[in-house]
Parts: C-alpha cells; sequence; structure tokens
C-alpha cells in the first residue's frame, strides 16, 4: 500500500522545464512514476519529457486529473507555487525548494486551513518515494528497495544513507518521507507516523530528527499512546552549540528548547529505541 | 540577520517606536562628546548576543570623563567570542515601570506570535518558565497583522490596561517589522514607563529571516559591514559554503546538514573535537570539497580533516579524483580521513587508497580513525 504516492498517482510538476526540474522529473520518470504534465507559464503549449505543459496549475488538474505536484521553483516563487497547487486541488504538494522565507511559509500555513484535504511536503526537503511504485523529489531511488520499513526524516543525505544501509542489509521500505530542514513545515513527524500507523504493509519506522522546534517530543508523546509499528528513532545535532544554525534553519538550539537530548529522552520515555549512530539503526531495526 | 541594538532602534524609530536620544561612539572621546550633549548616559556594548549587563558590557557615567572611561574599558572587550566594536551612548532613563514587548515565530504553532508581559526588564524565558500566566500572547493572522481589539485585549490581558492609549499603536508598529523587514525576533525588553510617563523602548533586539536578504537589501547595505563576525565564517559565506566555527581541533567536512551534525557527533562519541561545520549541500563537486578545504586550512587550530560524503547523483569515483586533486593543488599534509557512501563507493574508496588517504568504512570508524590520527 505504502503512504501518500502509489505507482497510479497522477502527478505534475511545478517548474518542469528549469534545469532541476527536467533533471528530477526525469529521474521520477525512470522510476515509473505517472508523470502527467508539467507547469512553466513562459513554456505553456509545448512538450516537455513526453508531458504537456502548461501556464497554470488550475489548467494542468482539469485537462490531466493530476492529484499531486512537485515544486521545483525558486525560493521567491515558490510560496505562491504552493497555495497555486492546493488551490487548484491538488492534494499531495512536495516542495523542494530551499530558503524559502519564513513568512512566506506561515502564510501558507494559515492559507492552507481552508484546504483541510491538502497535505504538504517539505519545503526544503528531499521528497516522498515509494520503491518500485514512484517517487515526486530528489532522493535517489537506486539505494532503495520495496519492503516493509517506512522512514520519516528531517534531513536529506542522512535518509539516503539510512535507507541505502538498510537495502543492503536486506530491509526494503514502504514509503520514505522527506518532511524538511525548515523551521515552519507541511507535514510534522505526527503527520506521517499517524499514515504509517494506518498502512498494513509497512510494520518498521525510522524517524531521523534533527535539533530545534519540537517536533520530535510532539512525535514521541503520539508514539508513547501505543503504535503497532517498530521504531527506532536518530537524532543527529547532540553536540551542536546553542544559538547556532546548523546548515538548516530549523537546526538550532535555543536556550535549552530543541536540544538532541530532550528530544532522546522523549523517544526513550515512549518506549522507542534511540540509536546512538546512524550504524545502530539498522542493527535495533533488526533487533527483538 | 541580527542588528545590534544601536541598528535595531534605528530600524524601530523609523517605525515609530519611540526611543531614547542616544549617539554612537567609536572612541572613547566620541563617547565623552555623546555624555556632554546628552546629559548622564548608558554606555553600552554593542554586540549581537544577550547578557552583555552581566559581562560588564554597560555602565552608567554621569560625566564626560566617565563616559570616556567607561567607553575606553568597553571597547575592544570580548562578551561571548564578539569583540565589542563600538558603544552606544543613550540618554540615562528614570525608570518608573518596565514592560516585556516580543514578536517571534512560534514553531509549534507554525506561527508569529506577539508577547506582553508587566514583568520586564527579566529574562523572558525564565518568566516563561516560572510563571507562564504572566505574559499575554496574540497570534496575529499573518495576511492582515494584529487587529486593533486583539492589541486591546493583548494590552488588558497582561495587566496593562492603564497604559493601553500609548501601548495600543507601538504594539503595532513593532509588528511592522513582519512585513517590512521579514523579522524573526523583535524584541524590547525592557520597554521603559519613564517618570514623566512616556513609554521609550530601554534595549531593542531585531533579527531578519536570512532567506528573505533578497527583499532587503537595503538593510544588508546599511548595517552587514558593521557586524563583526567570526572571520572563517565570513570568509566560508563567500564561498557560498554553510560552515560554523567550533572550537576543536578536527576540520568536518559533510554534505547535507544532517550528515554533517552527524558527523560532528560521531567525532565527539570518538573522543575528539570538531574544528567546525562545513555542509557543502547536496551534491559534493569538486570545487566546493576544495573551497571547503581552504577555509577549514584557514584555522590554525585544524590539526586533521574528516570528510563524510554522501553521494547519490555525484559518484563516488568523482568525489574521490576530486579529492586528490583538492587535496594536491593545496598542499595539504594534514591527516585526512575520508568515508564517502553511496554511488560508486567502491571504486571511491580504491582512489582514495591509490592515493594514500584513508578511507572509513563507515562515519563511526572513520571519527575512531580521524581522533587516533590527531592525538
Amino acid at each position: 500500500m505504502a503512504i501518500l504516492l502509489h505507482a497510479d498517482t497522477p502527478v505534475i510538476v511545478q517548474g518542469i522545464t528549469g534545469r532541476e526540474g527536467t533533471f528530477h522529473a526525469q529521474q521520477m520518470q525512470a522510476l515509473g512514476t505517472r508523470l502527467v504534465g508539467g507547469v512553466s507559464p513562459s513554456r505553456a503549449g509545448t512538450v516537455h519529457l513526453g508531458v504537456p505543459v502548461f501556464a497554470t496549475v488550475a489548467q494542468a488538474v482539469r485537462e490531466t486529473g493530476a492529484t499531486a505536484s512537485g515544486i521545483f521553483v525558486p525560493p521567491a516563487f515558490a510560496a505562491d507555487a504552493i497555495m497555486e497547487a492546493v488551490a487548484a486541488g491538488i492534494s499531495l504538494v512536495v516542495c523542494i525548494t530551499e530558503g524559502i522565507p519564513i513568512q512566506d511559509m506561515i502564510r501558507v500555513k494559515d492559507f492552507m486551513r481552508c484546504y483541510p484535504e491538502a497535505k504538504l511536503v517539505g519545503p526544503n526537503c528531499p521528497g516522498v518515494l515509494t520503491p518500485g511504485q514512484a517517487k515526486i523529489g530528489i532522493i535517489p531511488q537506486r539505494f532503495s528497495r520495496p519492503g516493509p520499513v517506512g522512514i520519516v526524516s528531517r534531513s536529506g543525505t542522512l535518509t539516503y544513507e539510512t535507507m541505502a544501509a538498510l537495502t543492503a542489509a536486506g530491509l526494503g521500505q514502504s514509503t520514505i518521507v522527506g518532511i524538511g530542514g525548515d523551521p515552519v513545515l507541511g507535514l510534522s513527524f505526527t503527520d506521517v507516523i499517524r499514515l504509517f500507523e494506518c498502512d498494513d504493509e509497512t510494520t518498521h519506522l525510522v524517524v531521523i530528527g534533527e535539533i530545534g522546534g519540537s517536533d520530535e517530543e510532539r512525535a514521541a508523546e503520539v508514539l508513547a499512546r501505543g503504535t503497532r509499528l517498530q521504531v527506532v528513532a536518530f537524532i543527529s545535532g547532540r553536540t551542536a552549540p546553542e544559538g547556532k544554525r546548523m546548515g538548516h534553519a530549523g537546526a538550532i538550539v535555543s536556550g535549552n528548547r530543541g536540544t538532541a537530548r530532550s528530544k532522546e529522552e522523549a523517544f526513550r520515555a515512549a518506549g522507542v529505541a534511540v540509536a546512538e549512530t546512524t550504524d545502530q539503526i539498522v542493527e535495533l531495526l533488526t533487533k527483538r | 540577520m541580527k542588528l545590534l541594538e544601536y541598528q535595531a532602534k534605528e530600524v524601530l524609530a523609523s517605525l515609530g517606536v519611540p526611543i531614547p536620544a542616544g549617539q554612537v561612539a567609536r572612541t572613547p572621546e566620541e563617547a565623552a562628546r555623546a555624555c556632554a550633549e546628552l546629559g548622564p548616559v548608558a554606555v553600552k556594548a554593542q554586540v549581537p548576543v544577550g547578557g552583555r549587563g552581566k559581562a560588564g558590557g554597560v555602565v552608567v557615567a554621569r560625566t564626560p570623563e566617565e563616559a570616556r572611561a567607561a567607553a575606553e574599558r568597553i571597547i575592544g572587550m570580548d562578551i561571548k567570542g564578539h569583540r565589542v566594536p563600538l558603544v552606544y551612548c543613550e540618554a540615562a532613563l528614570e525608570i518608573e515601570r518596565e514592560i516585556y514587548l516580543g514578536l517571534t515565530v512560534d514553531r509549534d504553532a507554525r506561527a508569529n506570535i506577539l508577547m506582553l508581559s508587566a514583568r520586564g526588564g527579566m529574562d523572558i524565558e525564565q518568566v516563561a518558565e516560572e510563571t507562564p500566566a504572566a505574559i499575554a500572547r496574540l497570534y496575529p493572522n499573518p495576511w492582515r497583522g494584529p487587529l486593533d481589539f486583539e492589541v486591546n485585549q493583548l494590552i488588558w490581558e497582561a495587566g496593562l490596561g492603564e497604559h493601553a492609549r500609548e501601548l495600543a499603536p507601538l504594539i503595532k508598529r513593532l509588528y511592522r517589522t513582519v512585513p517590512e523587514y521579514d523579522a524573526v525576533t523583535a524584541e524590547i525588553n525592557p520597554l521603559v514607563v519613564t517618570a514623566e510617563g512616556r513609554i521609550v523602548a530601554g534595549d531593542a533586539k531585531l533579527e531578519t529571516d536570512e532567506n528573505a536578504a533578497f527583499r532587503h537589501r537595503d538593510l544588508e547595505e546599511r548595517y552587514a559591514t558593521t557586524l563583526e563576525g567570526d572571520p572563517l565564517e565570513v570568509e566560508a559565506g563567500r564561498r557560498n559554503l554553510t560552515y560554523v566555527s567550533l572550537d576543536g581541533e578536527i576540520g568536518i567536512i559533510g554534505n547535507g546538514a544532517g550528515l554533517c551534525m552527524g558527523t560532528l557527533d560521531l567525532v565527539a562519541r570518538a573522543g575528539g573535537r570538531a574544528a567546525n561545520f562545513c555542509d557543502i549541500g547536496g551534491g559534493a563537486r569538486a570545487e566546493v570539497v576544495e573551497n571547503a578545504l581552504a577555509v577549514i586550512l584557514m584555522n590554525p587550530k585544524v590539526k586533521g580533516i574528516l570528510i563524510n560524503v554522501f553521494g547519490g547523483i555525484t559518484r563516488g569515483d568523482e568525489v574521490a579524483r576530486g579529492l586528490v586533486s583538492a587535496r594536491d593543488r593545496l598542499g595539504l599534509r594534514l591527516p585526512l580521513v575520508v568515508r564517502l557512501s553511496g554511488t560508486n563507493e567502491e571504486e571511491g574508496r580504491a582512489i582514495l587508497e591509490e592515493h594514500g588517504i584513508v578511507p572509513g568504512a563507515s562515519g563511526w570508524e572513520a571519527a575512531k580513525k580521524i581522533v587516533e590520527l590527531t592525538r
């Protein structure tokens, strides 16, 4: 079953004619993603990568029946692109763009309250990959294979590394969701964990968090109430100093809030196994 | 961008927030002159961190001589790793009452939050912990900003109804820092009620969103040069690297923020101390790696370097070749351990070994190795 994205999900790419958009749309097609169109106002009416290019998301939805969209547009225009997709009736919006102003995202979140059915993944994220079926985003699919492990993560490369280690150990993945490294995000850990909880094919879950905010602590609270999944958590940034932004805009410890320690303790208290290094993730997942 | 107090006050004043009279002084003479003009002043160190009062960075001077002496002592002083480049001399206030007014992003709520408290002048995080009810909160709609009645409610809930007439416009002006400057933090603590009943900003903090810098080039032009940052961080910024200085001796390069942070953790776990955080971004192109190495080598404390890279689109053999040539071009002699994973990792490792670079089998193995080599 997997979550969010399946082999038959009709997908469009906003910014499909750009360099990044083109490259990753091709990769998405190579995996078998049902790419049905793209949006790029300046190239409307043309065909790119074998699919029609539209001027607006609304047109693309009307003509192709797309229900999911991947956004590869520059940061200054990305927030508007998200809202355009949501308003056009897209139910899964995956925004890869890094560097969107935080106030733009706060307005997007407020805007989305009127579209409770729409789900946003990201921004500043690697996207969603359902191995063997489809992907939206930039996760390198060659390190994945279908299986029972769900992954939800704030990081990009750390996720790829974990996915590769799982695959090497013979553990396939149901869906991999990169929720992004920004302070204001679409889906949270909690939202994604709830989706995995309802997916029969997912039996194991890896949660990769990092310093900053308290989404991990909230996820731990949800898991503490009981879960059928076998969960392993990993938190990166234990040794990060206070007040310094560690690469991701969202990865910052302020005062004693957002520390790795508090997140790890929350998971342990919820009965979740906490890996101290990424090597231990596979180890802990196969134990028991 | 984190502005200094006087810069934050200039911005707030331009939005109509009342501030006391003040002058910037780069020398003790300028401080003495400011005092001669303004009367008794507070001589305040200008650094982008809190806690300067406790560090001796704020002194009240009654006479020009006192102001000169205070500035003499404060300019050049080190406060939490920041050298004080200048002081701000501000007319001393007769304080009747201190209020807290702050605006920041509440990450959990994914919204802006305005906070007002009658318990000003204290560390607001401590107030929040000890007496959370003493802080009134408002989440303004991000499209239209706070409405009059919402601001009025905030004031009365904070128990400050008697000052409503002066506070209401002031709060709305502070909020203007969001639409006008993409503020992520704007704080006035204390907001001072003077003996004459005026309300002025005693201190001010303003931090703007780096991601929105493209909308505020003017702000950067006006203030960026005064902000003395860590020289390596500044240099790395010029080379488009995400770099944070730390105080250990092992230089770190990783691709991706999470992987890079994880690498710092591994080094600490292995008993070493990282000299920096350096994220070269998703790919691992040769010139980017070389840039990163060059910046790390500018740090004389570095005794060895650990590179942890996952090659997704960039192939491991490409990364390895780029690394070898970067090392040779820079004449790098320090111990270097590289952990490559992902596409063509075996080929990459073979190339490294061939050229005398130690490959790590896993991040953990690599961390242990570099710690051993730099001991």
